[in-house]
């Protein structure tokens, strides 16, 4: 197998460009900068691009896109109090991202995010019930751990159907998620609802006890740190170890890694139900450290968003990270656009609408500047435009 | 609980009369979505952002009929808006590199947003609908009467279908839009501009996702709020490979879908009244359950476009 | 504000509740000038819900320094208590109304207790002394509405069965839904009422669904509680059904089948809190009231309103605006035949029990 040394933000980009052979250390990082500072400096671009033409349409209605510029910033990034807003919308996301990411690397498209949060957080609520008068270092991980469980269940289906049946995922994890959340409002309002609960139907509450609290020094819940742990455990799963390597493989071309031996059903059910478990987390997080029980509003919408993350992310878990943070700041600054501007909420759907195409249209660019061409900085032997070779 | 004495003078009958019913009435946005999509798909292209195609449609064929007083004026612009929306679509996807279901994505932000934003002041005022067409006219009862309601738009789609089926088959432009599909380099080989064919299978897909919208704010349910498509964009989009890019398949998807939806509320009306949740999951179910048993791991893509497959 | 009937509000929660009113306010404020923030669910203008709190919102606009901000469509999770956060950090708002049931547990709870010197009042939440003191929860008895609506209903139905789209079997409703078939059995003993629950707040489709249903049962008036009724008003007026409306004044939307309806009247409400606030004291922490108080209002009875139905409803009406109106009467049994009131019985509007209503009565097929 091939040792995989260059950080890829995407299946394709391996086929892009590849190492000559062997250069020194020092090019090797200055090839490395280059391939960086392109993935940052394009979206980037086409985030001020996009934001140049949202421009038109807030003069078009007569308002002030700098006013605008001010108010995203002083909502979403500019003072701690907007920074934790940002960050606490991006936690769920996160989590949400990874459930389309994970299973993007054997080339799924996986849309059902949503039911396994709802599911997860269902599960987190009635695991509570039994645990009651345990430890809470015992307990919270066993609550997490139903969670994880039931999205993994429930989407890790998906991804056997798919493998051993055949299955569209995609259709089969939108079916599932309508499903799941039928089957959660079912149980909240019948089975699980505490009798307490009048005009919002929910479960038991998980016990004071079992509430997961802020991070130290911030307003934000531990889904943020957990959710960037499962970030970056997500990209080591990927990019550096064996069975992330296969997935890629199998990912790019199924009829190959059968050929080569790799268990491809195995692969596509256990990357499908790790995805369906850092859902359910989200819904964990949304029980545990927000509401202390199950309840309707668990169907939030994080699930669809989550699913745009990915996208912009381009499927790079690491990518998550930033991609999240940005459409939480978004989200953050939407209330104080409605409150200082009078624009309805809809024009932040806009806004990330006419954003997200401009990245999305951005990607025709990698590849096409010089300056970013690791070829270029590695190395004069290897210049720029040598024809891509592919690796393994 | 009162399950002995059945809602109405029909009993039992209810049930499946709103299941026809519910069928004809729900299933048109389905349907006109997912021949949409089915065009598209088939020239090579996923245009997942149908559902913000629709939900402009539905708003711009609110606004155009409140202003101009013309409910079929509201569909003109309606099919209008969606195409444009279908080309832009199509335009952005002609970029090497740029992932089209992503970009479907970001446009049903994009679409849901502009008719939320637009919108606004169309909410309260009401709008002459769709005229219907009474099919139950031989029936004294009114529930007949009511099931056989069939709006134009319905009979509009249900002949696209069959029509659709034959000119894949036997047109041209059918076997243009197929050969896209299934390889791009055969396309090439015969001359065609694949990312044109695609543009314009795109911007028509876009223009039926629109007619289907204007069906939900001008006939059923006939009007305009921001609820109102509630994901039905996203499921037909979903529905076009449980009908295997088969536009006939995609008609009944589309009826099957519509009247599995009418059994939770039909169902409580006659006493069945635990566990509605369950019963209005049944659209889901149902399809869920059919998929798997009509999926196969030897065919697994059978029907599908080859160039989806990538 | 002459019109405010402050001084007819029900107090409920006792004695200490009425204490903590004459507290004076610990913030010091300059007289009047006040920035009071609207949290709503759902988008402001939804023919419905939302709407009939907006109203409310834009009542206040006009009064001399008052600052109103809104935030619509904010989920009921974290984003609503960064909502909050955000009125009170960078508008300064002191007194915040989050209008949607989902809110106020956990969220204005933890607010509340974040932010003492902000008031916090919430729609249609319960709260008891152990909550916060600067938080509180008002609403109103609907169901007084829902008992005319179902007067005016049974003058108008000739299939004597009536429809009612429902979205949660929570108390509130299930208090609208008793209201309206209780309401028209004291015109006509005979009629039934057939509830269909579509589990969503706002659902478009499946409020049309349910509408049809209804129909096709039989059911020839229909009313709902959805947030935005505008689909089932309309659907059932296509459909040649009589429609009662709910929230907000739908009579546009129905013409001449409309017959009338139960609406919210917040303006008052929030207007009296206001004037609280501006005079330095909070606001009740549990304020109720129905038609008497002028929490509730009915729409304007359409044409096809019977004079006999003008009068029933107008009589009955009159003994509502006297107060202490009970629909619940013993004896009275509830769809499953078991006792909710002996002979005798009565539950006033006010009655602490009918908070956890957790029953159908006879006479509505349905289950809660």
């Amino acid at each position: 197998m091939v040792a995989d040394t260059a950080p890829h933000t995407a299946p394709q980009a391996a086929s892009r460009g590849s190492e000559p052979a062997n250069p020194p250390a020092a090019l090797q990082v200055r090839a490395w900068l280059a391939r960086r500072s392109e993935a940052v400096a394009i979206p980037l671009a086409a985030v001020a691009a996009g934001f140049l033409l949202f421009s038109l349409f807030l003069l078009a209605l007569g308002k002030s896109p700098l006013g605008f510029l001010d108010i995203v910033w002083r909502g979403g990034f500019g003072s701690p109090f907007a920074l934790q807003n940002s960050l606490q919308r991006a936690a769920p996301l996160l989590f949400a991202a990874l459930c389309v990411a994970l299973p993007a690397r054997l080339g799924l498209v996986v849309i059902g995010g949503e039911g396994a949060i709802v599911l997860g957080g269902v599960a987190a609520a009635a695991a509570s019930q039994p645990l009651a008068g345990a430890p809470p270092l015992l307990a919270i991980p066993l609550m997490a751990l139903a969670a994880a469980a039931a999205g993994a269940v429930w989407i890790g289906a998906v991804g056997a159907l798919r493998a051993y049946r055949g299955v569209n995922e995609t259709i089969a994890s939108l079916l599932m998620s309508y499903i799941a959340i039928a089957l959660s409002n079912h149980l909240i309002e019948g089975l699980l609802r505490d009798p307490q609960s009048l005009n919002k139907p929910s479960t038991r509450p998980i016990g004071e006890a079992f509430a997961v609290g802020p991070m130290p020094g911030m307003d934000v819940h531990w889904g943020l740190g957990i959710g960037i742990l499962a970030c970056l455990a997500a990209y080591l799963l990927t990019e550096r170890t064996t069975i992330g390597f296969a997935a890629r493989i199998a990912g790019g071309n199924v009829r190959a890694a059968r050929i080569q031996g790799l268990p491809v059903g195995r692969l596509v059910t256990t990357f499908t139900a790790l995805g369906g478990a850092c859902a359910a987390l989200a819904g964990f997080f949304e029980v545990a450290a927000v509401h202390s029980n199950a309840n309707a509003s668990l169907v939030a919408g994080f699930g669809y968003t989550g699913i745009l993350v990915a996208f912009l992310a381009r499927q790079n878990p690491l990518a998550i990270l930033p991609v999240a943070f940005l459409l939480g700041g978004i989200e953050a600054s939407s209330g104080l656009i409605q409150r200082r501007m009078q624009l309805p909420d809809a024009t932040v759907l806009v806004l990330e609408g006419i954003l997200f195409l401009a990245v999305l249209l951005s990607e025709t660019l990698y590849g096409r500047f010089r300056v970013f061409s690791p070829h270029l900085w590695a190395g004069k032997r290897a210049a720029a435009g040598v024809p891509a070779t592919v690796q393994a | 609980m009162s399950g002995a004495e059945t809602g109405g003078d029909l009993g039992l009958w209810t049930v499946l009369l709103a299941v026809i019913g519910g069928a004809i009435r729900v299933s048109t946005p389905f349907l006109f979505v997912s021949l949409g999509e089915t065009i598209t798909e088939r020239s090579g292209r996923i245009n997942l952002g149908l559902e913000g195609t629709l939900v402009f449609g539905a708003m711009s064929a609110y606004a155009t009929a409140v202003v101009t007083g013309s409910p079929w004026a509201g569909v003109l612009v309606a099919g209008l808006a969606g195409g444009v929306f279908g080309l832009l679509h199509g335009t952005i996807c002609r970029f090497p590199g740029v992932n089209d279901v992503a970009v479907g994505i970001a446009l049903m932000l994009f679409g849901s947003g502009l008719a939320f934003f637009l919108g606004k002041p169309f909410i309260q005022p009401s709008a002459p609908p769709l005229p219907a067409i009474p099919f139950g006219f031989w029936s004294d009862l009114p529930q007949v009467q009511a099931a056989l309601r069939v709006n134009v738009l319905f009979l509009a789609g249900a002949a696209l279908a069959p029509f659709l089926w034959w000119a894949f088959r036997n047109t041209k432009a059918g076997l243009v839009v197929r050969v896209a599909g299934d390889s791009a380099d055969a396309a090439r080989a015969m001359g065609y501009d694949v990312d044109r064919v695609r543009l314009y299978a795109t911007g028509l897909g876009g223009v039926l996702a629109g007619v289907g919208g204007a069906y939900l704010s001008l006939y059923y349910p006939g009007s305009w709020n921001e609820g109102i498509s509630s994901g039905q964009g996203l499921m037909a989009v979903a529905l076009v490979i449980f009908a295997r890019w088969n536009p006939l398949a995609c008609f009944g998807a589309a009826l099957l879908f519509g009247g599995a939806g009418a059994l939770g509320p039909a169902l409580q009306s006659v006493g069945v009244t635990q566990g509605y949740y369950l019963f209005y999951a049944a659209p889901y179910v149902l399809t869920l359950i059919l998929l798997v048993a009509t999926s196969s791991p030897d065919r697994a893509l059978a029907g599908a476009p080859g160039e989806l497959a990538k | 504000m002459a019109d405010l009937p402050l001084s007819r509000r029900h107090l409920l929660g006792g004695a200490a509740v009425l204490g903590l009113s004459a507290l004076p306010l610990v913030r010091a404020r300059a007289a009047g000038n006040l920035t009071v923030g609207f949290i709503y669910v759902g988008p402001k203008d939804d023919y419905g819900y939302n709407q009939a709190h907006a109203k409310g919102a834009a009542a206040l606009k006009a009064l001399p320094g008052i600052q109103v901000v809104e935030e619509e469509n904010v989920r009921e999770t974290t984003d609503v208590q960064k909502t909050m956060e955000s009125m009170i950090n960078l508008d300064s708002a002191g007194l915040i109304f989050p209008t949607s049931f989902g809110y106020f547990d956990p969220h204005v709870l933890i607010e509340a207790k974040k932010n003492p010197k902000v008031q916090f009042r919430h729609c249609g939440g319960l709260w008891t002394e152990s909550n916060p003191k600067n938080a509180g929860s008002y609403f109103g008895y609907i169901a007084q509405g829902q008992y005319l609506n179902g007067i005016v209903a049974a003058h108008a139905s000739r299939s004597k069965k009536l429809g009612f789209v429902a979205a949660k079997p929570i108390p509130q409703v299930l208090n609208n839904v008793n209201g309206f078939l209780l309401g028209a059995r004291s015109v006509d003993p005979a009629i039934t009422l057939q509830v269909i629950f579509t589990g969503e707040w706002s659902l478009a489709v499946k409020e049309a669904e349910a509408t049809n249903a209804l129909i096709d049962g039989g059911a020839d008036v229909i009313t709902c509680h959805v947030d935005s009724p505008k689909v089932v008003v309309e659907t059932a007026a296509r459909r040649g059904a009589f429609a009662c409306g709910y929230h907000a004044d739908q009579s546009a939307l129905a013409k001449d089948k409309y017959l009338t309806g139960a609406e919210w009247n917040w303006a008052s409400i929030y207007k009296g809190f206001v004037a609280d606030m501006q005079a330095g004291r909070a606001p009740p922490n549990f304020l109720r009231g129905g038609l008497a108080d002028g929490f509730v209002k009915m729409s304007p009875y359409g044409p096809a309103v019977s004079e006999a139905a003008r009068r029933n409803a107008d009589a009955v009406k009159a003994e509502m605006m006297k107060g202490g109106f009970a629909i619940i009467r013993g004896p009275l049994k509830d769809n499953k035949g078991n006792e909710i009131a002996p002979a005798g019985r009565t539950y006033a509007e006010n009655a602490i029990e009918l908070e956890k209503t957790n029953y159908l009565v006879e006479g509505v097929k349905g289950s809660a």
